[in-house]
């Protein structure tokens, strides 16, 4: 991820958005992409960035706001450096999905949607990865692990500094 | 058809001339990755440097054996391919030293062998076709998955690739459409509407400007139909699409993607890509005057965005809220002009329509549902995977036959079929033959293709509560009797599964159900209280022990659980008692200790740290012993 | 037109195609109740308490978004569609606060009115509810989103009709509210406290700060008047409580339909106001005096006159206020030209 987790936002990072919101100013229907790609700059959606972005695209920026809120990829908090999201689908909560997820929050001593203290994780679950005949399964990063046991996730969330 | 047949002969001699080398080929859709698919793969590269090996190495998609996955095919020339399954890293040297090097068939980890055209068989391996797992499927758009490179325009147009637009192209638009009719296809994003007759309205209706969609939001938690096929054959759709476009009119299309498939995003852009560069897409079509421009949308995250008025609503850039239909999108869709919406699946199937004609297509399947249906099957069933089967065939086919059985000879007691909107068909309506019309009226619904399999462990109000928190997260929130009432649903459901149940809940449950099936404004609400309504008509005992007996008959709502020692086991060592938070655990050193029920809060630590299998909490145990606790009426 | 007719709760009714079947029912006579439909506004079909049953269709109807077609079978009132409202409102009450004994819009609210009308009490469900903190951070409008039912016309005020769109939905699901953008108060945003939304608003979430603290709605009297601050002559209803003036409500006006601006809804407060001029004054000695009007007429007349002889007319020159009503303007103006003689006439306010 390339955002800078010190609570402030670079200078390039803004240069950054500039240049992609010129990509997509008279592109329609690009309010979730840009926001897409703006979070990808920052690692989550600064408010100002919002802002910017709705004085850009001439949109309200309620508006903005709502769509943010609305979808649940969009983070408006700093998140971890390793986002951890452990799937709570159909398939793997007959497999024991629950006790995956219960075992990473032990783990972190964070609850889902937390964010450890020092950034370097964040716990989240999600519906379903579309692994399902792995299940369990959770994803760190852009890495599934599948077939898990909670006994297997300390190691594998170790893995990532 | 020039330009096309230039490309197939040259293609054709490419796909060709890859078998008359050696090849190993690593099965890499997410479930292989998931799998450790790639760590194989950086495994065979090493492997064959060291050894100076002179084969190829590629990639395939999904085959559809996620439980024999990572998968490996090595092939040999003049020699049937061979296909390796729960392959590691540290399987690779012995796997190559003997099929490669002293060309032996490894007989221990080899799954099955495919047969090309004058290959040699191997003994003593079952063909694919003669495999269980895929003797009874009917394989139409999942015929590529792992058998060709999906990243590979070459290898897509050498089996048969754009041939359908390239005769399509050279059909009066209206025979397209019916055709499709013809062929009785039916939409595969869960409704089943005749496609046919959607391209029909969006033809029919008034304007120039009209869109074509493909539905690829696959939101479903159990299902990934959609995401085996973007990532095994990309092109398929993107034919499907262009087909569509120009039999309704469209020039331009949209591919709503799950942002959580960023594999299948890729391999679609680089099928665009490719497929521009190559005249099958974009400008100029083939060099017939049609032009088609495909562009993708990545989701942000929101189940309800697989409904089509929200998935419209958010590819214009706003919240994804449902509207109120009508007006249909074939009517007035993206940005207000007609639109035709399919879903994945349905867009894959066209190119097979065209080729091999309507008739072919409809003669497989029942008389309502036509062709073949894929499927997931997930949940406790021996042989995870995605299969595709015929139409009509049978649930107890689909589990015993090609699924395997339950897993570790467990009972089967119930499929969960459709996903949120679907429900629960039990063991005895297993001989239902799998149709749109069948399963709707056994309470369930085919919904996308999810078809999870529960086992006697399973909770039925734990599942219908599963379901429940999953659509109470995923409402919009816009319509009064979705947004409030899922609350209130789930809310009831973890009372029940905790213990804390009412009789009328049930009749509140029931009222809710009703309630909101007739009035919320889209599909999610309307369809949400099916799990618990089919899991309540079927179940119905489950749900009167959890709350007149405080009993989970399957022993898996921990509330309801009693955690008890048993003293014949027991060794007396205390370590249950240190790690129990509650305090709850009591006993001298080596003599049998005993679990204060008052005090235990059923969190299950004790079981986990027991080293002699002294601390029990199955459900029978607890119906049996425990202490008197049924409510008086 | 072509005209097509339709039958409601077993009477036809001939009406315009593209007619919805809740207009065809008010035509009818026939009463749907309605949360987030306004003729106003665009239609978001959400609340879905004005469904009705409509033979041959699976599932209720939501009538503000469905069109009446040629031999449409509607009933308004069948038992499917009285448990459908029932069990609505029950969601809704579930999750609203029970305060109605002192809640500024009790007796002018949708939702008391429905649940009366179906005879419901409480909500039947028990369950988390929301527990928003009261906004009450500026001086016209107080913001109670606990009592909100998200029927979303305060959105489509604010975006349709006073185009500023300061309001939009925010989150999902169940934890969806109404908010401006980053969620602040109405007084941290862009927001020009027109008051439009709060003139939508069914219920008691969006409530005006001085009227509804000043009394029950049912102690005041409403009478119809045109604002007085500008020359676009927008008409409001006062509220009178016993002989003072408590606040501003929109009524249905020729000129302005219900929208008003800050000043004429909020800007009341001069009326009973002490600093308030209720006689001329005149300035003797340097201080300011109380005098009678015809004192104070005749001291002008004569200073007017003054400067008429000895400058002529056009040292004279007049301003008139766009507070005076057209009437008393063209009076100025007839003065300013017929008697002062002079052209030199004008007015603040140029619309
Ligand atoms: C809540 C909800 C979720 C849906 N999700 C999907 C989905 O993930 N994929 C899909 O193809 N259709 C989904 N649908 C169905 C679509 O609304 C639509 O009917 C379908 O995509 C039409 O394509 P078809 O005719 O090819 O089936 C969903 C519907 C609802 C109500
Ligand atoms: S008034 Fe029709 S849905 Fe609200």
């Amino acid at each position: 991820m390339k955002s800078c987790h010190c609570g402030q936002n670079s200078p390039a990072q803004y240069q950054e958005l500039l240049k992609v919101i010129d990509r997509y100013r008279h592109m329609k229907g690009s309010l979730i992409p840009l926001l897409q790609e703006a979070q990808e700059i920052f690692g989550y959606l600064p408010g100002d960035v919002m802002k910017k972005i709705s004085t850009e695209l001439k949109v309200p920026f309620s508006k903005t706001y709502g769509a943010a809120t609305f979808y649940a990829q969009f983070h408006l908090q700093p998140r971890g450096r390793h986002v951890i999201r452990v799937c709570q689908g159909t398939a793997c909560h007959v497999r024991g999905g629950a006790k995956i997820l219960d075992a990473a929050s032990e783990q972190l001593g964070i609850a889902e949607n937390g964010t450890t203290e020092d950034l370097r994780y964040t716990l989240e679950t999600v519906a379903c990865l579309g692994a399902c005949g792995q299940g369990p399964v959770l994803m760190v990063n852009n890495d599934t692990h599948g077939r898990l046991a909670a006994k297997d996730v300390p190691k594998i969330l170790d893995k990532y500094k | 058809m020039g330009h096309l047949n230039k490309l197939r002969a040259r293609f054709t001699r490419h796909y060709k001339d890859k078998f008359n080398r050696g090849r190993i080929v690593v099965g890499l859709g997410t479930c292989g990755f998931a799998a450790g698919g790639d760590q194989v793969l950086e495994a065979i590269r090493q492997e064959t440097g060291i050894r100076n090996l002179d084969v190829d190495i590629d990639f395939t998609s999904c085959i559809g054996m996620c439980y024999k996955e990572p998968m490996v095919e090595i092939s040999l020339p003049g020699m049937a391919r061979v296909i390796y399954g729960d392959m590691t890293p540290d399987k690779v040297p012995a796997l190559l030293e003997s099929h490669i090097i002293n060309k032996h068939l490894l007989k221990e980890w080899a799954v099955m062998q495919i047969t090309e055209e004058g290959a040699t068989l191997y003994e003593n391996i079952v063909k694919m076709e003669d495999n269980p797992f895929f003797s009874k499927q009917l394989r139409t758009v999942t015929s590529r998955l792992g058998r060709t490179n999906p990243e590979s325009i070459s290898d897509y147009v050498a089996t048969g690739g754009y041939l359908a637009l390239d005769t399509a192209l050279s059909m009066q638009r209206q025979d397209i459409i019916e055709e499709i009719k013809k062929s009785g296809l039916r939409g595969r994003g869960g409704g089943g509407f005749p496609t046919g007759m959607k391209w029909d309205f969006v033809s029919q209706a008034e304007g120039a400007k009209k869109y074509v969609v493909c539905n690829a939001d696959e939101g479903d938690p159990g299902a990934f139909m959609d995401r085996s096929v973007l990532e095994g054959d990309p092109h398929a759709v993107l034919e499907g699409m262009a087909i569509c476009g120009y039999a309704v009119g469209a020039d331009e299309g949209y591919i709503y993607v799950r942002a959580e498939y960023p594999l299948a995003i890729k391999r679609l852009q680089t099928a665009i890509v490719r497929a521009e560069e190559y005249g099958l897409l974009g400008k100029n079509i083939l060099g017939r005057g049609f032009n088609f421009k495909l562009m993708i949308k990545a989701g942000a995250g929101a189940f309800v965005c697989g409904e089509e008025t929200a998935l419209l609503t958010s590819i214009e850039g706003n919240r994804g809220m449902p509207r109120v239909r009508p007006p249909f999108p074939a009517n007035r869709g993206l940005w207000g002009k007609p639109t035709n919406l399919n879903n994945v699946e349905t867009y894959a199937n066209v190119p097979f329509v065209i080729n091999r004609g309507s008739d072919w297509y409809a003669s497989m399947g029942t008389k309502k549902s036509k062709g073949s249906k894929v499927f997931c099957l997930t949940g406790k069933i021996n042989n995870t995977g995605l299969i595709e089967v015929p139409m009509g065939i049978s649930l107890r086919e689909i589990i015993f036959s090609i699924g395997g059985g339950v897993q570790n000879g467990k009972k089967l007691k119930a499929v969960q079929i459709g996903g949120p909107s679907g429900g629960c068909i039990c063991e005895e309506d297993l001989d239902l033959p799998v149709d749109y019309d069948s399963l709707s009226a056994a309470g369930a619904m085919m919904g996308s293709g999810g078809l999870v399999v529960l086992d006697e462990t399973t909770c039925m109000v734990d599942i219908a509560r599963f379901f429940l928190s999953f659509t109470q997260t995923e409402s919009c929130g816009k319509c009064t009797p979705c947004r409030e009432g899922t609350k209130r649903m789930l809310e009831i459901l973890t009372r029940i599964c905790s213990g804390a149940g009412k009789m009328e809940d049930l009749a509140d449950l029931e009222r809710l159900g009703r309630v909101m099936k007739n009035t919320a404004l889209c599909g999610l609400g309307q369809t949400c209280a099916n799990p618990i309504l089919s899991t309540m008509r079927y179940f119905k005992e489950e749900y009167l022990a959890h709350i007149q007996d405080l009993f989970c008959p399957a022993g898996a709502c921990r509330a309801l659980l009693i955690y008890q020692i048993d003293t014949a086991n027991c060794k007396g060592c205390g370590k249950c008692a240190k790690i129990c938070p509650a305090g709850a655990i009591r006993g001298e050193k080596n003599t049998p200790h005993v679990i204060d029920l008052e005090k235990c809060i059923k969190c299950g630590a004790c079981l986990t740290e027991c080293s002699f299998e002294a601390i029990k909490n199955d459900a029978a145990l607890s119906w049996n012993k425990r202490p008197n606790t049924r409510r008086s009426a | 037109m072509a005209e097509i007719t339709l039958s409601i709760n077993n009477v036809n009714i001939t009406v315009p195609q593209g007619t919805t079947v809740l207009e065809a029912a008010g035509q009818a006579g026939v009463f749907i109740p309605t949360f987030c439909h306004d003729p106003e506004l665009t239609n978001f079909g959400a609340c879905r308490m004005c469904v009705v049953e409509i033979e041959g269709l699976r599932s209720l109807s939501a009538s503000c978004v469905t069109n009446a077609t040629e031999g449409m079978v509607v009933h308004t009132d069948s038992p499917a569609v009285q448990e459908a409202r029932k069990t609505i409102l029950e969601l809704l009450l579930a999750n609203h606060p029970l305060d109605c004994l002192t809640c500024g819009r009790s007796g002018d609210c949708r939702l008391q009115d429905y649940a009366y009308l179906y005879g419901v009490k409480t909500g039947s469900f028990e369950g988390e509810r929301h527990s928003y903190p009261l906004e009450d951070d500026n001086p016209f409008i107080v913001r109670d989103l606990n009592k909100c039912i998200l029927c979303g016309k305060c959105v489509r005020a604010c975006a349709e009709i006073q185009g500023n769109s300061i309001l939009d939905f925010a989150y999902r699901g169940f934890d969806v509210k109404v908010a401006p953008a980053m969620d602040v108060s109405l007084k941290a945003s862009d927001c020009v406290f027109c008051g439009n939304c709060v003139a939508m608003c069914p219920v008691g979430a969006l409530q005006e700060k001085g009227l509804r603290s000043a009394a029950p709605t049912w102690e005041v009297r409403k009478v119809k008047t045109t604002c007085p601050y500008c020359g676009t002559g927008c008409s409001f209803e006062l509220n009178v409580k016993g002989n003072k003036v408590v606040g501003v409500t929109s009524c249905d006006g020729d000129v302005n339909g219900r929208t008003l601006c800050v000043k004429g809804r909020f800007g009341y407060g001069f009326i009973h106001h002490p600093d308030r001029l209720t006689t001329p004054l005149i300035k003797k000695n340097g201080v300011f005096k109380e005098a009678s009007w015809e004192e104070a007429i005749k001291l002008v007349a004569q200073k007017l006159g003054r400067i008429k002889a000895k400058h002529s007319s056009d040292a004279l020159a007049v301003l008139s206020s766009a507070r005076c009503t057209n009437e008393e303007n063209y009076l100025l103006q007839k003065f300013t030209r017929a008697v002062l003689g002079t052209n030199n006439i004008d007015h603040c306010a140029r619309l």
